[in-house]
This record gives C-alpha cells, structure tokens and sequence, in this order.
C-alpha cells in the first residue's frame, strides 16, 4: 500500500515488521542489564566493604531492623548507607551534567572540571568558609550553588560572544581561563586563612564523607529537577548534534534548548559539588563510556549515564577503602588516578568526532 | 595544441610497484605510473578510489608500505626533502593559514625552501613571488588579508602559493572542489597556461569528469587503488571504463566547443531506452513522472 | 644519469619579474616595520616597570638616586637594596616571563592549537606533583625541589609524547591527553596536600602558586643560560615553524621534516616550562596568554614570538610589583596570584571582544 502526498519527497510505505528505529540493538539492552547489574554490585560493596568487617547478614538486619545499640548497626546506618547514597546522588549528578555538557556544546572534552563550574562552586565555597564563617552543611551547599551558576553563566556569555557563538573551542577556552581565575582567587583567601586552608583541602579531595547525609538529602530535590530536565533534553540534544544550521532547520529552538540544558548543569554540577567536593572525570569519561555502548543517541546515552555515574562514584570509593587500609583515598582522587588512563586510551583508540 | 610546445628536459617522476596505506589498511597496492613531463595530468576515480593517496605518495607525504617513487631516477625518499620541494611543490586539500596572515605573505612562505641559513630573503625571492602573483592575477591582493578573501579568491592564493615554490612538478589535490563554475575555469586555466607557457609537469586530482577530459593531456582512472586506464582523454574515457570505473551508466559524445570526449551521464530518470518521453526533453520531464503516471517498471 | 637536482631546467612555474618586486618588498618591510614597534612600544613598557620596581618599596629612591645606585656611586644601603635585593628579583622576574611565554607560545603554534599550554596539559602540573612530592614526602629543601619540579615537568612530557604518538603526533590527541595527564596530577596533589601536616602543607601551596621573592642571582643564573642556550635555537628554526603552521601535508610539501620539527620545537618548550617552573613555581597564565595577547596586538599572522617574549616578562614584571607592594605594611603576596587574577579575566575579555573562532594561534 502506497500513498503519494504531491510534493513531499517521500513516499509514505505500510511496512510489514518492525522499523530500524524500533529495533533496539541486543548490544544495547546487554549493555543496560550489565549497567544495572553493575551498579547493584557496587551498592552492596559499599554497604559490606570497610575496615570494620560486618557480616552480610548484620548489614542487612541494619537496614530492615535498625538497633543503634549495636555498633555494627551504627557503622552501617551512620557511615556506609550516607557515603553511599551521597556517592549515588552525585555520581547521577555528574554523570547526567557531563553528558548535558557534552551535547550541548558538541565538544567531548566537555566536563564540569574544564568549563569551571567546579572552580566557580569551589570559589563560593571557599569565599563562604572564610569570610561568612559558614560552617552548616546547608550553608556550604547554597554557596556551591550559587558559584555554579555564577561560573556556568560567565563562561556560557563569553564563549557565546563573537561571530560564530558558542564553538567548542571558545567554551573551553572560557571555561579554562575562568578556573585559573577562580583558582588563583580560592589560592588568595586560602593562604590568609589558615583555617579555611585546612577545610578546604578535605573537601577539595573529593570525600563523600565529608559532608554527611545531612548535606545530601536536601539537595536530592534538586538533582531531581535536574535530572528530570536532562531527559527532556535529551531529544533536543540528539538535534543539536547534527549542528546549529540542521538544528533549526528540524524545528529545534536552540535558546531554549541551551537554557534548557544551562539550568540542568547548574543544578545538577552545584548540587554534586557540594555534596562531595569537586569531583573531576566522572562527567567526562561517563558519556563517552556510554556512547560507546549506545552510539550517538543522547536518550540512551543520559540513561546509561545515569546508571553509571552512580556506579562509578560508588566504586571508586569502595576501591579507596579497600587499597589503603586502615586509612582510606577520597573518591574524587580514585576517580581522577583511574579517570586519566581511561581517558587515553579512549583518546588513542577511538576517533573522536570534532576532533 | 595538445601538447606543451616546449621540449621538455626536466626530472621524471615515477611509482613503481608503490603500495600506500594508513593504518592496517592497504589503499593502493603495486601500482606503476609515469608521469609524463611537461604535460598536464588529471587523476580521475570514484570517491575513495585511492587518488589523494597516490598524489600524495608521490608528493613524498606518505612512505610507501612497498615499492617506491622515483624522481629522475632516484628513490624520492632518499632525497633530502628541501631539494624534492623545490622540484615537486603540493597543494592539498583544505590547507590551513594562521589567523590575520596577508595574501603577500603566505605566497612568500612559499620560497622556504629556497632559502636557507645562508640564502636568506632576497630580492630574486621577492621577484618570484611578484611572478607568482601575477600569473595568478592576485597581485592587487598582495595586502589584503586572506580570510577577507572570496573561496576563489582564496584557492588562487594558494596557487600562488605552491607556485612561489617555483617547482618544475605541480601536484593538486582537487583544486577545484568548492569553487563555482566560473572560478573552476579560472583555475584551470591558470594551470594550463603554467603548463603551456613553462611546461610546467601539472598533476592534479579532479572530480569533474568533463573539465578533466578538456583540460588533461593524459587522463588517469582509478579505481579501489588500481589504474583502470591511463592515456589521452579519447582513449581512456570510453562507455565501458566510465561504467567499470564509476558504476555509470553515459554517453560519450565530443564537446561542441574543443572537442575533447565529454561523458553524459545515464540516471534513472534520463536517457533510458524505456523512457517514453524521448531523450531529448528528459530534462523537463521528472516535474511531470511522480505526481500522475505510474512509475515505469516498477 | 642522475642530473643534479639544483639544474633549473624548463618546467619552473614561475618567472622572476623584476618590476613587482619592489612594492611587495616595500610590504614586508611594512610588516616587520609594525612588529618592531610593538616591540619598542613593549621595551619601553617594561623600562619603565623596571624603573618602578627598583625604586620604589620600603625604602624608596628617587629616579636620580637610582640612576646613581646602578652606575655604581650609590650609598652601600642603597647598592644593597638595588643588587641585592630588587634586580635579581626584577630579572628573575623577566627572565622567567620570558621563558613562560615563548614555551607558551611555542606549544600553541606547534599543536595548532590556543588551549595547549604547558599549565593547561600537565606540563607544569608534573613539575607542581614532583615538587610538592620532594617537599612533603621526601623532605626536600629549596634547590633540590628545584631539581625535582624539573625532572618532574620531562617525565611528565615524555609520558604525554609517548602516549600520544601513533604514527606521529596529532595535535588535539596531545592536548586530549595533556588534559587527562593534568587531572591526574592534580588528584595527585590533593592527595598530597590532604594528607600532610598544616604548616608543610601550607609551605607547599606557597610554592605552587608561584612566587619571584627571595630571588638569588644564582637562580638567575640557571635561568639565563638555560635562555642563551635555547634562544638561538628558536630563531633559527623560525622559518620552520611557519611552515608548519599551514599544516603538515604543506609543511612536508615544503620540504620540513614535520614530525622531526615538532619533536625538537616540543622539547625546548618543555625545558622552557621546565626550568621557569623550577625556579619560580607554576605561574599561572604568563604561558597561556602571553602569545595571544602578543599576536592579536600584532594581527598580522605571524608567528611574533618576540613580542609574546616581551608580553611575558611585562606581565611577570607587573605582577611581581604589584604582589609586592598591594598589600598594606610589610605584607607581600606570591607574584602567581596576581598573573592569575589579572591574566585570566584579561583573555576572557580578549575572547569577548574577538571575531576569531580562536583556532590556529
């Protein structure tokens, strides 16, 4: 059966069986349930994993039936269950923003390290411990916030200016010169306070003890948001890759689509930084390990993403546990030492588009 | 005139049994080519038919996986390369120019070769740029700066560039690509003129069947890195190497005004024997075939 | 038989015309007219920055006095302050800023790209993590660090190299790989930096952010031969450098030993890096902005490496006396802080304010 509309390029076929886009290729889901199984896998080594040995059976009385009398109780429910859930919420975090990054400006060295949300969350933060005399985890927290923002927002007009707008390079230009500016403003307040000092390089190493829970779980709403935005961004990423021009010419508004993706990142980068300190490679190594999974379809790469970079975070610092017994590495330098040579042997097997 | 009437006394460039390749993957494989010199050579084949890859072989870019390239008898990878670049200049594709440069001054980057820790600008080196620039008709532009330039503009700086070299062996690669018909013709016939009047050995890659069949002497055609045929223009575009070599179905016919074969290509909607509406209007005829009339055959 | 090569027959594709020769001259000299006076424009800049930085500070001396105190009839307090004390840390400053910026300059134009400066692909990083692992772990006093902030910025380039190179060396894969050199480092002083005691700690951010003070002639000694023996390299591989600025198939067209070229180029900019960074610490930015500072006042595409030279001793210059006298009293601030604070928000404006796409520095 055939219809011919006059005019319109193609014809329109009834076909028998399902089309290539309703075909979800076996490497895909296999990659999904791995990712799934995965992330499992790392929640349970949280939980069980540390230098006092708790039965898995005791870890699971914690859970279901909370004694706090016991001390094996108290370590799970005061130390494990908090790192973890700040290690998921974040690793969500960076994940979704690194991927959000990457889209959005089509550049696959996006991360929130190199386009200075970190360094503007960090500056905040840094600014609040010393002058404010900030020291509630919530306070901490709406510092992170507001340094995101204000960094994202800079780097986004600057790189934004010009005659060709927002290439990869002049974002990542931007983002380089603000993080050496903020970093040279953070080293400032950092050498007249000693305290400050002493704060910041905890925090700076990427713990997601540091905090607590009690710095986390308000912030989930927000993650929320962000990572609510991040799948509606999803599909307008998948447009924007194929360029500005293509983009309009699909009906993709790109200004909503940036301020879209602006306000993602700024959530969800703010949020993690807060929470955990500023975390380098989670955002940039996640995407690409998920594209290389699922191939350029940014709804699947934000979903892989999101299991992801949960699961990274999390193991990581299961693996800064385990390897410098009895003390322990943060998460955020397990990450960066692991991160790297991922990063170069991605750089060296695979041609990177843009590149 | 079909041949430089200059006889011709210069250096001979040959592959011999010349395998190329990136990677693992082999490109060409054994391949032998005479250059022939003073006369102007087109390279013509399908998209990755291996041509970039034989010119720049021959330009010394890339090192043979086997066999090797000769100039005047000798291995081209033996030579020391500023002595091959003042005989054999190249002009790839795309190239790059830093920010702000002046047209006058990207044609003298040009003449480095020439020059040396004891040969350093001269007024000889200022002579042949001006030359350059003149036979390129871009000496009004010497100041200007190239990114302010038009693309036709632009490619014949380049020109002037690799001719700033003053080499006696001229290799382009698709010179021609992103130019309008008019500035084709411009270029082309710049080379052609280099050719005639110097005898300049010009060996360029071309998509355009047709300008390459008016303009070459000798026509190359590639295919998957083999030559398919390799002769004048008359001998080597025929229906069957056109169709063996581009999976194209044409018409040879001569070119009303030189004269040379020009291929007219056979698509789907033109020129098939089932075609009721006749050859000759088939050009008018698609705005009619889809909206009414049953597809033929189909 | 094999005719020599250099036998001009027919076939050259170009013939020497005499009459347009001279206006074209006349424009080239135009060009080199313009980038000297940058250059003196520059010169002049720093003479007086000089100036200032001599004369002025806790004990100051007015321009005559100066005058005296340099042709040598100064008081013995006055020659004290001027030889002992300001120039060494003047033309460390200088010198430095120098060597910052050419290995800046030379790092950009060789990868054909604005981002890869030593600070941002880990060279300087290496330096900082070798450094601030002799200080902290193995107990390292000032020159020793010094020769540790060295070896650490070659190691770490010969790893970037090395893993980078497949057939030759692409330009975005080396900075790529810079990058996620540089994040690794990074984490690494972190680590360093969280686990050591307060006051050693303290001690290694001062040096990671880069200071001139307490400067000795022998560290300017170190830095100036190191500069005498390198400059000359560079200029007379110029000419080679813009060949490959217009990518490696013309280079190569050209006659320049691509790969090769890059090599040498890269390992003086390594040692450029290298041995500023061990006299002074990572100072931030001098490497990253001083080329595109030099070569957007110059505009004409070429490669201007004198004036990005001179653009990073003013900068390095300015910051010193600036961090010295900023604060009030005795108190004085690491020269680093200032490049940073005042480099970074000045190439952002650069950024706002160009037309370019910001490729091919």
């Amino acid at each position: 059966m055939t219809r011919i509309r006059s005019g319109a390029a193609v014809l329109e076929r009834g076909v028998p069986g399902a089309s290539p886009a309703r075909m979800r290729p076996r490497r895909v889901v296999i990659g999904f349930a791995i990712a799934l199984v995965l992330l499992a896998l790392s929640i349970i080594a949280s939980i069980l994993v540390g230098t006092r040995e708790i039965a898995p059976g005791t870890a699971l009385a914690a859970l279901l039936s909370p004694d706090r009398a016991l001390t094996d109780h108290a370590v799970i429910l005061d130390l494990r269950v908090p790192r973890t859930v700040v290690g998921l919420l974040a690793g969500l975090a960076l994940g979704l923003a690194g991927a959000l990054m990457q889209g959005v400006t089509r550049n696959p060295l996006a991360d929130p390290g190199l386009l200075g949300v970190n360094a503007g969350a960090s500056l905040f933060v840094v600014a609040g411990v010393a002058w404010f005399g900030v020291t509630s985890s919530l306070g901490y927290v709406w510092f992170a916030f507001v340094g995101a923002a204000v960094a994202a927002t800079i780097v986004y007009l600057i790189g934004s200016l010009g005659r060709e707008g927002a290439t990869p390079v002049k974002l990542a230009l931007a983002g380089t010169a603000l993080t050496a500016a903020f970093t040279s403003l953070i080293t400032i307040v950092l050498l007249a306070d000693t305290q400050a000092f002493d704060r910041y390089r905890f925090w700076a190493a990427g713990s997601l003890v540091a905090r607590g829970l009690d710095a986390a779980l308000p912030l989930a709403p927000f993650i929320l948001v962000g990572a609510v935005l991040a799948i509606v961004a999803a599909r307008m990423l998948n447009a924007i890759a194929l360029g500005d021009d293509l983009a309009r010419g699909l009906g993709q508004n790109l200004v909503i689509a940036r301020i879209v993706c602006a306000v993602a990142i700024v959530l969800l980068c703010g949020s993690a930084t807060a929470m955990a300190g500023p975390i380098v490679f989670v955002g940039l190594a996640v995407p690409h390990i998920a594209r290389w999974i699922t191939g350029p379809d940014y709804r699947l790469i934000i979903a892989f993403s999101a299991l992801f970079g949960p699961t990274l975070l999390v193991a990581a610092d299961v693996l800064g546990r385990l390897i410098a017994q009895p003390g322990e590495i943060e998460a955020g330098l397990v990450v960066a030492f692991l991160g790297a040579p991922v990063l170069i042997i991605l750089v060296r097997r695979v041609k990177l588009a843009g590149l | 005139m079909t041949q430089s009437a200059t006889p011709h006394t210069g250096h001979d460039l040959r592959a011999e049994g010349l395998s190329l390749g990136y990677d693992q993957t082999a490109i060409i494989d054994d391949l032998d080519l005479n250059v022939v010199p003073g006369a102007l050579t087109v390279i013509v084949g399908a998209n990755a038919s291996g041509k970039s890859t034989l010119l720049k072989g021959l330009a010394r870019l890339l090192k043979p996986t086997a066999g090797q390239v000769t100039l005047g008898g000798r291995n081209i990878a033996a030579l020391p390369g500023k002595k091959v670049a003042t005989v054999v200049g190249l002009l790839p594709q795309q190239p790059i120019a830093p920010d702000g440069i002046t047209v006058a001054d990207l044609v003298g980057r040009g003449r480095y070769p020439h020059q040396g820790w004891f040969r350093q600008w001269s007024s000889t080196d200022d002579g042949i740029v001006a030359g350059a620039m003149a036979a390129t008709n871009t000496a009004e532009l010497a100041t200007r700066r190239l990114e302010d330039l038009s693309g036709g503009q632009r490619q014949r700086v380049w020109i002037a560039m690799v001719l700033a070299q003053n080499p006696e062996i001229l290799l382009l690669d698709e010179p021609t690509t992103f130019l309008d018909v008019t500035h084709q013709i411009e270029v082309l016939d710049l080379l052609l003129e280099r050719n005639r009047e110097r005898g300049t050995t010009v060996v360029m890659v071309l998509h355009d069947l047709n300008l390459a069949a008016r303009y070459a002497d000798h026509l190359v055609v590639m295919r998957s890195g083999r030559i398919v045929a390799n002769g004048t223009p008359a001998e080597t575009l025929t229906a069957e190497i056109v169709r063996y070599a581009f999976d194209l179905e044409a018409r040879i016919v001569p070119d009303p005004v030189c004269g040379a074969p020009m291929v007219v290509p056979i698509g789907r909607f033109h020129g098939r024997a089932t075609d009721t509406e006749g050859s000759s209007d088939s050009a008018v005829a698609p705005a009619t075939a889809p909206h009414g009339a049953a597809p033929t055959g189909r | 038989m094999i005719r020599p090569l250099i036998d001009r027959g027919a076939g050259a594709a170009v013939s020497v015309r005499e009459a347009d020769a001279a206006p074209l001259a006349r424009a080239r000299l135009q060009r080199s007219r313009r980038e000297r006076r940058l250059v003196v424009v520059l010169i002049g800049a720093l003479v007086v920055v000089a100036a200032f930085s001599l004369a002025v500070g806790a004990y100051s001396l007015s321009v005559p006095d100066l005058l005296r105190t340099l042709t040598g009839q100064g008081t013995q307090s006055e020659s004290f302050i001027v030889f002992s004390l300001r120039l060494p840390r003047l033309t460390l400053a200088v010198l430095v800023g120098v060597a910052f910026a050419l290995s800046g300059a030379l790092f950009q134009t060789v990868l054909r790209n604005p981002l890869a400066s030593p600070d941002i692909i880990g060279v300087t990083g290496g330096a900082s993590a070798a450094a601030v692992f002799g200080m902290l772990i193995l107990g390292f006093g000032a020159v020793a660090t010094s020769f540790a902030a060295f070896a650490g910025a070659i190691v770490i380039a010969c790893a970037i190299y090395l893993l980078a190179w497949r057939g030759g060396v692409v330009g975005y894969r080396f900075v790529l790989i810079g990058v996620g050199v540089a994040f690794m480092v990074q984490g690494l002083l972190g680590y360093l930096l969280s686990r050591a005691d307060l006051n050693d700690a303290q001690g290694a951010l001062l040096w990671l952010v880069g200071s001139v003070g307490g400067a000795r002639w022998q560290d300017v000694a170190v830095v100036a031969a190191v500069l005498l023996a390198l400059l000359p390299v560079i200029r007379v591989l110029g000419a080679r450098l813009r060949a490959l600025q217009l990518g490696d198939d013309l280079a190569r067209s050209l006659g320049v030993g691509a790969e090769r070229t890059r090599l040498v180029l890269l390992v003086i900019a390594v040692a450029l890096a290298a041995t500023a960074t061990a006299a002074v610490g990572p100072l931030a930015f001098v490497a990253f902005v001083s080329a595109p500072i030099a070569r957007r006042a110059l505009a004409t595409g070429g490669l201007a490496l004198i004036p990005a030279a001179l653009v990073g001793a003013l900068i390095t210059a300015v910051a010193d006396f600036t961090a010295q006298h900023l604060l009030p009293g005795q108190l004085e601030l690491p020269a680093g802080i200032i490049t940073g604070a005042i480099g970074a928000p000045y190439l952002l404006w650069l950024l706002a304010t160009s037309n370019t796409t910001g490729k091919g520095a």
